[in-house]
């Protein structure tokens, strides 16, 4: 249900987005993305700073290597990192090439019966090709956002539609993020116990964007709009200068739309996990509880009384009674 | 505490990046829209100024497909004019005999970097220049 629910609320936005914008241009065309990429920048630093300001006091690294101990015992740099640099190259690998998803496994019940683990990597996979080609998408897009046109815009559009298929030329990412997205949807289907652990907001997040997808390959392969039009709005918005230019398609304004919301959702959600995985405090630190002593720095003083102090205390009758002391 | 200080480096970082165009365009002075050079003899185009705005590259694939494919060589529009399918004698040589002054201004402006029109057809202008 909770699929059905967040599908039908994506179809809600989304024709709200296609005749509001003939109806109410200026409002879904300059004052709701003004609003919501305001609601993204206060929103996100909020929650940003909201988790700089929890202590982690303590190294609690997930550890899945050889610990740094004595030199002649080979130990893991990457996956139990014992240094500030081993660190850095472990979170690389996680932001970069979600190394933590390539180890995601299975686990089936087979006959026997016998708890068999199997490797999964399709989520890895799609996850991947998801993340970077929308990386690729937004920078694409930066060409109606950015006059002139810097080269590394005009190049990524190159790259993008290199084997020149069509006109327009098709852009490689369109086809690989509409079949990551479907993969991460059959996923959540499919799989009983994903399918158990699914909420509203999981589905609401693929559903939009699948949406923003879809209405932006309709906008580029079949019903056209005026480019020109969409870059004067574009800039319009960049520069604090917003004016709609008249004869914008309904689906463009359905696009951009479901991108304001998306990108209002964005801190609110766990699409959060943008910077949340910076922030995860089992990766981010290096595991060197052995090496250096982490004091917890609001520790509460607690009054001791060490063995020296006691010696000293009793110091006479420990002697009398003929007892080894430390200090004679 | 020294990571804190990380966290909001990395942070600010990441706003600079996110209100990059914003930054970029004011540095770079507002890109108006071009002005388009349109021809002198000539009021009206092959269809309505919004369809070829939006859809003027549909139909040159359309036209580039019905004369390569099916060998129709003109062009009638739904009000009744002909027109020769040639995107360099129609097109270019009769109406927008500056490439540079129609075309690639609004092409640079939305960052459409050479369309693959131009691996085949020849700008009249630069043969004129090259000519003399």
């Amino acid at each position: 249900m909770a699929a059905f629910y967040s599908l039908i609320l994506v179809l809600l936005l989304s024709i709200a987005g296609y005749f509001g914008g003939s109806a109410a241009g200026t409002f879904f065309g300059i004052i709701i993305p003004y609003a919501a990429i305001a609601v993204f920048l206060i929103g996100l630093t909020a929650r940003v700073l909201q988790w700089a300001k929890i202590p982690v006091p303590f190294r609690i690294t997930t550890t899945c290597g050889q610990q740094k101990s004595l030199p002649w015992i080979k130990y893991s740099r990457l996956d139990n990192p014992g240094s500030g640099l081993g660190t850095v190259f472990r979170m690389a690998l996680e932001i970069l090439l979600f190394r933590s998803l390539f180890r995601n496994t299975k686990a089936e019940i087979k006959d026997g019966p016998r708890l068999v683990f199997s490797e999964r990597k399709f989520l890895w996979l799609a996850a991947l090709a998801f993340h970077w080609t929308f990386l690729f998408i937004l920078l694409r897009h930066l060409r109606f956002f950015l006059e002139p046109v810097p080269g590394f815009v005009l190049l990524a559009q190159t790259l993008d539609g290199f084997f020149q298929i069509g006109t327009p030329v098709l852009y490689m990412t369109d086809l690989v993020i509409l079949a990551a997205l479907a993969y991460l949807l059959i996923r959540r289907f499919s799989d009983s116990q994903v399918r158990y652990i699914s909420l509203f907001a999981d589905y609401f997040a693929l559903f939009l964007l699948l949406g923003l997808v879809l209405s932006g390959i309709a906008l580029r392969y079949f019903i056209k709009t005026d480019i020109s039009g969409i870059k004067e709005l574009a800039l319009g918005l960049a520069t604090f200068s917003p004016a709609l230019p008249a004869g914008l398609s309904p689906i463009f304004f359905m696009h951009i739309f479901l991108l304001s919301i998306l990108v209002a959702f964005f801190p609110f959600s766990k699409l959060m996990h943008m910077g949340g995985v910076f922030l995860s405090p089992t990766r981010n630190l290096a595991n060197n509880n052995r090496m250096k002593r982490h004091i917890n720095p609001w520790n509460h003083p607690v009054k001791v009384h060490t063995y020296e102090e006691w010696e000293d205390e009793f110091r006479d009758k420990i002697r009398a009674a003929g007892l080894p002391l430390d200090k004679a | 505490m020294r990571d804190r200080s990380l966290i909001y480096l990395g942070l600010l970082i990441f706003l600079a990046v996110v209100t990059f165009p914003f930054t970029y365009n004011l540095a770079a002075g507002s890109g108006e829209m071009p002005d388009l050079e349109y021809p002198d003899n000539e009021t009206q185009c092959v269809e309505s100024k919004e369809f070829m705005r939006s859809s003027h590259m549909q139909l040159l694939v359309d036209w580039r497909e019905s004369l390569v494919r099916e060998n129709v060589r003109t062009h009638k529009t739904s009000d009744g004019r002909t027109y020769d399918i040639s995107l360099t004698n129609t097109c270019l040589a009769a109406c927008h005999t500056r490439k540079g002054d129609f075309c690639d201004r609004c092409h640079d402006y939305s960052g459409v970097e050479n369309p693959y029109c131009w691996d085949c057809h020849i700008d009249p202008e630069q043969t004129e220049r090259s000519a003399r």
